[in-house]
């Protein structure tokens, strides 16, 4: 491991007056709009750029309760019609003893969306009011909820799957529900919260902690 | 901290700021095998590997074939009851375009293959000039733009992990057989997961105004 050193209490490009770029890295003085090495719009920090944040999150959390209300998927089978909520799929599921599926489906359909808006009301918080996690725990914290924000999606391609798939006329065929497109919906507005979330502002607070 | 004045800050190119925390770092050159990552934050910043560019180029032309593969030969088979339902990656984008859920299909064709197809597109376009000592093309720097944007959107492996799921799920109604645009398709995230591990980005962006024209 090489390490890029710098002297021991960390100067950030913002105290040195500079502006960095949250892209390529490069610094360039203020007041300079566009990175010159790789043309992205350099973002000063401001904490109004959070309600770009708290704006999709929001979007993101009305929209997973219909998600979980209208049916997912129905099955007419001989004749007969089932509809499947998200959580209806996953106690099927494990009536027919598949426990590996269901919890796969269980936690990228229900545990991670609640615990990724958990984790991006708190890490937001965290930027205007002091918390007690700390600054690497929720650096991690911010990698992970960007990491997994895309799993999520499986149930979406999962419900596709088996509606192409499962088209034997009369014995059984399978059709989308309604709530396919509001969980489709309600992933990509978390993953567009947690994307316009400036992950600088985690590292901005010790600054003012230290003194 | 109170930031103290700098009145001798070194010229600007001998400086970078962590993508991640900021921190104000001294730009060095990081030799080929070396991870260089942030004192403050650790996160890695660069991290260049042995003849990554012509690597990447590589598993991203690989991956566009594969993709092609993965199109147009049938995906799935399922059969029950004496019928016989073949599926192919088409049919499952297909499979909300009837009805309220219409919309969807376009969100399928992007995820599934549109925008990975767009990425494998834009890196060749970027890197493969360069892999040949060229200068850089013309909008390289838009193209790699574009490339790093759509990184999150393109969920080909979370389309893998989908299909697992579904055969499970099918598995006791019917009878299914994966069909070669399957195993095309899996190959095609383990070359993408590879050509991701090669890449890396602040390496790229600075290689590419080191060669830029000028």
């Amino acid at each position: 491991m090489e390490n890029l050193r710098s002297a021991p209490p960390i100067l950030t490009a913002r105290d040195a007056g500079l502006i960095g770029c949250t892209h390529c890295g490069k610094v360039d003085r203020p007041g300079v709009v566009r990175c010159a090495r790789c043309g992205a719009r350099l973002r000063p920090r401001d904490v109004d750029g959070l309600q770009k944040v708290w704006a999709w999150l929001i979007a993101g959390m009305v929209i997973y309760i219909p998600a979980n209300l209208y049916p997912m998927l129905s099955t007419v089978s001989l004749g007969k019609t089932t509809e499947n909520t998200i959580l209806g799929g996953v106690i099927e599921l494990m009536h027919h003893g598949s426990y590996g599926v269901a919890g796969i489906v269980f936690f990228a359909s229900i545990v991670i969306p609640i615990a990724k808006f958990i984790a991006i009301i708190y890490l937001g918080l965290s930027v205007t009011r002091k918390v007690r996690m700390p600054m690497h725990r929720r650096h991690t914290l911010f990698e992970i909820v960007e990491f997994i924000g895309r799993w999520s999606m499986i149930d979406v391609f999962v419900v596709a799957i088996l509606s192409s798939l499962v088209r034997l006329d009369f014995a059984a065929t399978i059709t989308p529900g309604i709530a396919a497109v509001s969980f489709a919906l309600s992933v990509a507005f978390t993953m567009m919260a947690a994307l316009s979330f400036d992950e600088r502002l985690i590292w901005d607070a010790r600054n003012e902690d230290a003194e | 901290m109170t930031a103290p004045a700098f009145p001798h800050i070194p010229d600007l190119d001998g400086m970078m700021a962590c993508p991640a925390c900021d921190a104000l770092l001294v730009d060095r050159t990081v030799s080929v095998g070396a991870t260089a990552s942030c004192p403050r934050c650790h996160t890695v910043i660069e991290a260049p590997r042995p003849l990554a560019m012509t690597r990447i180029i590589m598993l991203a032309l690989a991956a566009l074939i594969l993709m092609i593969a993965a199109v147009f030969f049938p995906f799935l088979e399922l059969g029950a009851a004496g019928m016989v339902r073949r599926s192919s990656l088409l049919d499952t984008v297909m499979a909300y375009a009837t009805g309220l859920t219409a919309p969807l299909t376009l969100a399928m064709a992007a995820l599934i293959v549109v925008l990975p197809v767009t990425r494998f597109l834009t890196l060749l376009y970027v890197l493969g000039p360069m892999a040949f000592g060229w200068h850089p093309a013309r909008h390289a720097v838009h193209a790699f733009r574009v490339t790093e944007a759509l990184r999150p959107w393109a969920m080909a492996e979370v389309f893998i992990v989908g299909v697992a799921v579904a055969l499970v799920k099918v598995a006791g109604l019917a009878h299914v057989s994966l069909g070669p645009a399957f195993w095309a398709f899996v190959a095609l995230v383990i070359v993408t997961v590879l050509k991701d591990n090669f890449m890396s980005r602040v390496t790229v962006w600075k290689t590419l105004e080191a060669r830029r024209r000028s």
